[in-house]
């Protein structure tokens, strides 16, 4: 069962976690805590190695392929590797008519990255989101998937560029 | 259940209430065009398809989805539904690509029939299609992926059917693609299955690939000559040749699936190593000859033989028809050796039993089963379609129990298990014997004195004792014991004080049926009195002068091969009929190329006594003849009365009467009287575990280059447990020297910390282990 790859298994802090997650579930429906188990996992570990889902996967005692398909629907998991900082601008329709646009062409040429790369110095990656549910302080983007810059302007993600290191 | 009335395209209909749309309109005979929806597999409605108008309703509906109401009104061909259709149609073609010449699909494929009615004659789409790497998905399924439209229907199957998610979906929107997870190939035994589940040319055959379009092909009707479930083929051929195989639908037996041993072992027919002229061995060399010449040879050498020295031994995968000519023959000759049960070891329920054992149920009925225990049984490999139905009873709430000397995962819950050594099988049986009758109240049968009742055979006797249908089943593993009866009659006991159904799990396509018609010793067709001679295992003990093999590989076929062979090898006239020359080569003296199921008529009698016809689906290769013909005319040179026959039908009638089907139910019966039990002794050393790998079951599997190339038909290996690894001083992945009584042979280690204490689990009925020896008992191992 459990990935012999000793670099893969997660503190027990994070089980803890997930711990908690399958806890409110009935206790032969584990796998419907895949989606907290995941952010747990990829909070730990930074992204979502294929080899760390079905750690995932093994620990909720479902297929891994079921574990890799909610990780690969959901932009929010990353199944490649991320810089530090993680940018997701969103271009849904309200932000991309209030310039969001615009504000990827800056992103882009500034940090000379496309969407879904990143830096040559692993400090930023630069991915396209949807709609993030908040579209009246558009054009906006997310940092790391926690915090939220809204009413962007290009000064103000220069502002933002420089403060993360 | 409530009966709603509907009207479906101005019809009006009774239904179910419950019944969707799809169900309503499929009982009228009214089609709705669809790709996800599939009545085997859960309801996915993900391609739209089947978008029909409802009256009243706001937009169009599914009809896979949606359940019928009292007085609903449906329209599957208004403008409206046709409108609906047409653009879910320009949809799933946008990102199709325009390849259906070069497409395996090509004329069956779902997508291109609904094209034509749906489709538009030029597309709007001018931007650039979407393009999906291929997956490997290992030698049986061809991919091309761009051409998916992702029904789901594959990853279905694996959840539901298989057992096991294999493939999934990752990804989202036009990113999606169906995959599994890491490059991994597909390993079920039913994995062939999505080529048909399939309705575009994104999962096709790969054997098949670019070997004939399908409207070339003339479809025959067939039954599968390997598990004992008999599953209905429909043989797809060409030009005098088998192109591939697929199910033919029979709800009863197989519904619209095939295991992969039956759906690809057909590429091992045509191999370089088929024997298609009759051939005799003079002075040392294989010289080809005339069939009378051969035939009038045997004749007359077997005519100098006295007939107790003679010994005729077949494989349970021969027809009925074949089988019973043989018996005919041999007693005819004066001679009662005669058996089909070569991998048997311990035959002392020949004089104990009250007719053929069987399956003891309808095969349906193993779909519904609430409580089950199931002994020695490689359920999924040994029976990939009947593991399927119990899957199936275990998804519905029932509990499986089993006991078994090794862990397969059988892919569904399993409520209690005991994996225990070979040798200490009856003795754990035993223990559930005395725990149901404890639980019941009930005296403990005397020949389950020596059980304990430990906690797991308590849970177990606890499960069978609920629900309502119960059932008790001996699989291969049980039936090639050397305790064998032991195990059979402390079944059969569990099941009675279980009021449980009890059966035994045929081993081979035809193990029913070879009984049946008197392929072994003592028991005539249908059970009449008849001479007794020697079974399997004593005609190979001891050389007799002459051997008459029936498409015996001895070195594979047999209990133990070892034995086997230094008794063919010591004989001094040894007549194999057989498809292919193999190894016969080396040990017969003259080879008689007789036809495999594809080109003779034939009957299989399946595990549950329903009695299977079929006629050849293309002419015998070469000088290859029917065995039916063979043998008559083998009965008629030797002078003896009754080979008159001129058709094979004239051989069953023969053999099981004008109602074959009644005979052969009246004369089914597991009942056993008078088996004694010993308590085992505690083993010594170590024992050997073994099973027959799925793909070595038989001459044409054998043969079969796709399926040799799947992960089942890996190299064999030698499994123990960490404890024993580590005892021996072995390593992991490391090499072992194994032996039974004859020579030793180096495996290497694997370490399966599912198997029972001082087990060595090796495999038999593989060229590398045929010189092992016995398939149970004692092995020593030791590093190299
Ligand atoms: S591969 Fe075939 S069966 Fe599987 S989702 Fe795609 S179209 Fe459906
Ligand atoms: S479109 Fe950007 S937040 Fe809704
Ligand atoms: S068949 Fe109904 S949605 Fe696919």
């Amino acid at each position: 069962m459990a990935n012999p790859d000793s670099s893969l298994r997660l503190s027990a802090e994070s089980l803890a976690l997930i711990d908690v997650e399958v806890a409110k579930y009935p206790p032969d429906q584990k796998q419907s805590a895949v989606m907290g188990a995941l952010r747990i996992a990829q909070t730990e570990k930074g992204w979502l190695k294929p080899d760390l889902i079905e750690y995932v996967a093994d620990y909720l005692g479902m297929p891994a392929i079921a574990a890799y398909e909610v990780a690969t629907f959901y932009n929010m998991y990353d199944t490649q590797s991320v810089g530090r900082h993680k940018i997701t601008l969103c271009t849904n329709l309200p932000c991309t008519l209030m310039g969001a646009g615009e504000l990827a062409e800056h992103l882009k040429n500034k940090l000379g990255i496309g969407f879904g790369e990143t830096t040559e110095d692993g400090r930023f990656t630069l991915k396209e989101g949807e709609c993030m549910g908040a579209c009246g302080d558009a054009p906006m983007c997310l940092h790391n998937n926690h915090k939220m810059h809204t009413h962007l302007t290009p000064e103000k993600v220069d502002e933002l560029l420089d403060k993360l290191k | 259940m409530a009966t709603l009335n509907i009207e479906i395209d101005g019809r009006a209909l009774q239904v179910e209430s419950g019944d969707t749309i799809m169900d309503a309109a499929n009982q009228a005979g009214i089609t709705i065009p669809h790709f996800c929806y599939h009545k085997k597999l859960s309801i996915a409605a993900n391609c739209r398809m089947c978008l029909v108008q409802v009256e009243k309703a706001p937009k169009p509906l599914p009809a896979c989805a949606t359940p019928v109401t009292d007085g609903m009104k449906v329209y599957t061909r208004s403008e409206y539904a046709i409108n609906a259709q047409k653009s879910v149609m320009e949809f799933l073609l946008i990102n199709h690509p325009l390849d259906c010449p070069i497409c395996d699909q090509g004329g069956e494929c779902t997508l291109q029939d609904l094209a034509v009615g749906y489709g538009g004659s030029s597309s709007r789409y001018q931007e650039i299609k979407r393009v999906v790497r291929d997956k490997n998905l290992g030698p049986l399924i061809a991919t091309d992926m761009t051409r998916c439209i992702h029904c789901s229907r594959c990853v279905r199957f694996g959840q539901e059917i298989a057992g096991v998610m294999e493939l999934g979906m990752p990804g989202r929107g036009e990113h999606t693609e169906v995959m599994p997870f890491l490059e991994s190939q597909v390993a079920s035994e039913l994995s062939g299955n999505v080529i048909d589940l399939c309705p575009v040319g994104a999962l096709t055959s790969k054997p098949f690939r670019y070997t004939a379009r399908s409207w070339e092909l003339s479809r025959r009707p067939s039954i599968s000559p390997h598990d004992s479930l008999g599953s209905n083929l429909e043989v797809h051929v060409k030009d005098n040749k088998v192109m591939r195989v697929l199910p033919r639908e029979n709800e009863d037996v197989n519904e619209c699936w095939l295991a992969d041993r039956d759906r690809f072992s057909y590429e091992g027919l045509n191999t370089a190593e088929r024997l298609t002229q009759p051939m005799v061995k003079y002075n040392g060399q294989w010289m080809e000859t005339t069939w009378q010449a051969a035939l009038e040879f045997v004749a007359d050498k077997l005519k100098t033989i006295p007939a107790e020295q003679i010994g005729a031994l077949s494989t349970p995968y021969r027809p009925a028809e074949e089988l019973f000519l043989l018996q005919k023959l041999m007693r005819g000759m004066g001679s009662g050796n005669v058996d089909h049960r070569l991998r048997q070891s311990d035959f002392s329920l020949d004089d104990k039993a009250h007719g053929g054992f069987w399956l003891g149920m309808p095969v349906t009925y193993m779909s519904r089963l609430n409580r089950m225990l199931v002994v020695g049984a490689n359920l999924r490999k040994d029976h990939p379609l009947m593991a399927h139905r119990i899957r199936e009873s275990v998804r519905w709430y029932g509990e499986l129990n089993l006991i078994n000397a090794h862990e397969d995962e059988f892919l569904g819950k399993v409520h209690a298990k005991r994996i225990v050594a070979p040798s200490q099988l009856a003795s754990t049986l035993a223990g559930v014997c005395r725990a149901l009758a404890e639980l019941k109240a009930l005296p403990v049968p005397d020949i389950a004195a020596h059980g304990v009742a430990d906690d797991t055979a308590r849970k177990m006797a606890d499960s069978l004792s609920g629900g309502e249908t119960r059932a008790v089943f001996l699989g291969n593993m049980a039936q090639h014991h050397p305790s064998y009866s032991q195990i059979h009659a402390l079944a059969q006991e569990v099941s009675r004080l279980a009021g449980a159904s009890f059966g035994v799990l045929g081993e081979a396509a035809n193990s029913v049926g070879a009984v049946a018609v008197g392929a072994i010793p003592g028991c005539g067709a249908l059970g009449q009195p008849a001479l007794k001679g020697l079974n399997a295992q004593q005609m190979l003990a001891q050389p007799l002068r002459a051997y008459l093999l029936l498409s015996v590989e001895a070195e594979l076929d047999t209990h133990d091969p070892v034995a086997a062979i230094a008794s063919i090898n010591a004989a001094e006239f040894v007549v194999m009929m057989s498809p292919y020359k193999g190894k016969s080569l080396d040990y017969a003296d003259v080879l008689l190329p007789i036809a495999p199921w594809t080109e003779t008529s034939g009957t299989f009698v399946n595990t549950e006594g329903r009695v299977q016809s079929f006629s050849a689906v293309v002419k015998p290769l070469g000088e290859t003849r029917p065995a039916w013909k063979v043998l008559r005319v083998l009965g008629n040179l030797l002078g003896l009365a009754g080979f008159e026959h001129n058709d094979s039908k004239e051989v069953l009638r023969d053999a099981l009467g004008d109602t074959p089907l009644g005979s052969v139910q009246a004369f089914l019966d597991n009942e056993v009287s008078g088996v004694k039990v010993e308590p085992p002794s505690p083993g010594e050393g170590l024992e050997r575990v073994a099973e027959v790998p799925i793909y070595q079951t038989d001459a044409v599997v054998r043969r079969s280059p796709s399926l040799q190339m799947t992960l089942d038909a890996s190299l064999p290996v030698a499994r123990m447990n960490s404890r024993l690894i580590a005892k021996l001083g072995l390593q992991e992945n490391g090499r072992v020297s194994v032996r039974q009584t004859a020579s030793a042979l180096t495996l290497k280690v694997q370490r399966d910390d599912f198997l029972p204490d001082n087990c060595v689990r090796v495999p038999s009925g593989h060229p590398l282990t045929a010189g092992l020896g016995p398939m149970f008992g004692p092995i020593t191992a030791e590093p190299v």
